[in-house]
């Protein structure tokens, strides 16, 4: 633990915004703020697990890292690796080397490409690449197949492979599990936990939360473009009443394994914010505090943002 | 018996069959739970009972007939990425009207917001698509739901959402159903039954 302290971060974002511009009517154009003061820090050895509703803006949170937003996008605020800031230079020296991304949807394999040759990418070994798949239970033959002739599960476990073959120091899962059986989605994950013992960081976007507690070390929840709040993982396992923000409680009665009981609404859109709180229309804690600004704030060993968390 | 599979086969090619002399039956009311590794063929199984594939030998009865080659089909699928299900050309209203045309009360019932029949796919979130997914599908003349990991990349208060509802209109219905999935908890807590695929196919062989 001393020694985390001394080094900064692997992976340390700090007030980041992320703003699309959109034509609005005719030649107008309009500023759609999607992603809004988000702060996360990931050090080495660490599993962070970033969950959240979908379109909370977990994969842009990704994407900006690795520096492949849109072209129509723009950010402020500063991100971080190992104590440097991330350049678009800087970002396109390290991706696919030292920050390694599994993307989210099994349509970014090359479908022209046999699925082998794809995991060696440009810097792997043949030799590499069937340790992996040995790995991953994927029988040497796949690497002589195109994407389409894979199942979803075994499409998911080759992209799984693209990101763990290189020495990467900072991996960011978008998503690697879903489609995959139990048995391969813990090996996966002890995969991953071995990797981040090895002294690397490792930042998983998932929505399987239980997957998330059983290896991750803190976990990140994320509700319209912001992060809501920060727990250690013991405080998911522990139950409700540990956790800090009104959203997060709403996540956890909505589990299978608990209630499987939702709270009404939707998350607002981007471009429709509430002032203040963005969960507020859908919190029975609301107050009119709520509507003014919310900063992140420490709170037993975590961070919420919310002014009525205890 | 609702639905029937009887000895069904089928491979992509000859050499290596991916479901091998599968017979099962759901009843009325029933929630069947579909569970097997990936890669064992649950998708596969999913598109022949909805009619999209043919089994290579076997047969499928509905209502002890075989499935209908035109017209509405009984059996109705969805699936498991909403994106890909939809025609992208298409606004989101011509999507869900080319099934049937739900009335406003509906539509509230699911959680579907008037505005966004008039925007394209590509302006919506994958929660708000699977609900028109599942909008479409649920007309008058559907009998029988697959539901192929309908839920996997949604968030779990919306996983939560829309299990609800469809489970409320399937009993409400009195309608059979397949659910595909990954998830034992979601498994044990939206199945009357549950079925191991790889057992099934074994037993076939």
């Amino acid at each position: 633990m001393s020694q985390k302290k001394e080094k900064p971060p692997v992976l340390e974002v700090t007030d980041l915004s992320i703003c699309f511009r959109m034509y609005d009517r005719g030649l107008n154009q309009k500023e759609l703020k999607v992603i809004s003061s988000l702060n996360i820090a990931i050090h080495a050895g660490e599993i962070l697990a970033v969950v959240g509703s979908s379109g909370s803006g977990k994969s842009l949170l990704a994407h900006a890292v690795l520096g492949i937003l849109p072209h129509n996008s723009s950010y402020s605020g500063s991100m971080k690796y190992c104590g440097q800031e991330l350049t678009p230079h800087l970002q396109k020296k390290l991706r696919g080397k030292e920050i390694a991304l599994v993307p989210q949807s099994v349509g970014y394999l090359d479908p022209m490409m046999r699925v082998g040759k794809q995991v060696i990418g440009i810097h792997g070994t043949e030799r590499q690449q069937q340790e992996v798949f040995q790995r991953f239970n994927l029988s040497p033959e796949t690497a002589q197949k195109y994407p389409f002739q894979l199942s979803g599960g075994m499409a998911r476990r080759v992209l799984v492979s693209t990101a763990v073959i290189t020495d990467a120091h900072l991996i960011i899962a978008d998503e690697p599990t879903p489609g995959l059986n139990p048995e391969v989605a813990e090996e996966t994950m002890r995969y991953f936990r071995e990797i981040a013992d090895a002294g690397n960081a490792v930042m998983l976007i998932t929505h399987d939360i239980d997957l998330a507690l059983s290896i991750a070390d803190k976990i990140a929840v994320f509700y319209a473009g912001t992060t809501v709040e920060i727990a250690p993982v013991q405080d998911f396992l522990e139950g409700k009443e540990r956790l800090r923000h009104p959203y997060t409680k709403a996540l956890w009665d909505a589990l299978p394994q608990n209630d499987f009981v939702p709270i009404s609404g939707l998350q607002p859109y981007a471009g429709s914010l509430p002032s203040g709180c963005p969960f507020a229309p859908r919190c029975q804690y609301r107050t009119d505090d709520c509507s003014g600004e919310v900063e992140m704030r420490k709170m037993r060993g975590g961070e919420v943002r919310c002014k009525h968390a205890t | 018996m609702l639905l029937e599979v009887k000895n069904v086969s089928f491979g992509y090619s000859y050499k290596e069959p991916i479901l091998k002399n599968v017979s099962f039956s759901v009843d009325k009311g029933e929630r069947v739970g579909l569970v097997g590794p990936s890669g064992y063929g649950k998708s596969t199984l999913s598109k022949l009972l909805a009619g999209y594939l043919v089994p290579t030998e076997g047969e499928i009865l509905f209502e002890e007939k075989p499935l209908p080659t035109t017209g509405y089909c009984p059996i109705q699928l969805i699936y498991q990425h909403p994106e890909k299900a939809v025609n992208i050309r298409w606004k989101m209203r011509q999507i869900l009207e080319e099934s049937w045309t739900p009335d406003d009360a509906f539509l509230q019932k699911i959680g579907i917001e008037k505005q966004w029949l008039d925007r394209w796919p590509n302006e919506l979130s994958g929660g708000e698509m699977q609900r028109f997914c599942i909008a479409r599908i649920l007309g008058p003349k559907t009998k029988f739901l697959l539901a192929d990991e309908i839920s996997t990349m949604l968030d779990v208060i919306t996983q939560a959402q829309i299990w609800q509802l469809v489970l409320s209109i399937v009993k409400e219905r009195d309608m059979g159903m397949i659910v595909v999935t990954h998830s034992e908890a979601l498994a044990q807590k939206v199945c009357t039954r549950i079925i191991d695929l790889p057992t099934l196919n074994a037993a076939g062989r």
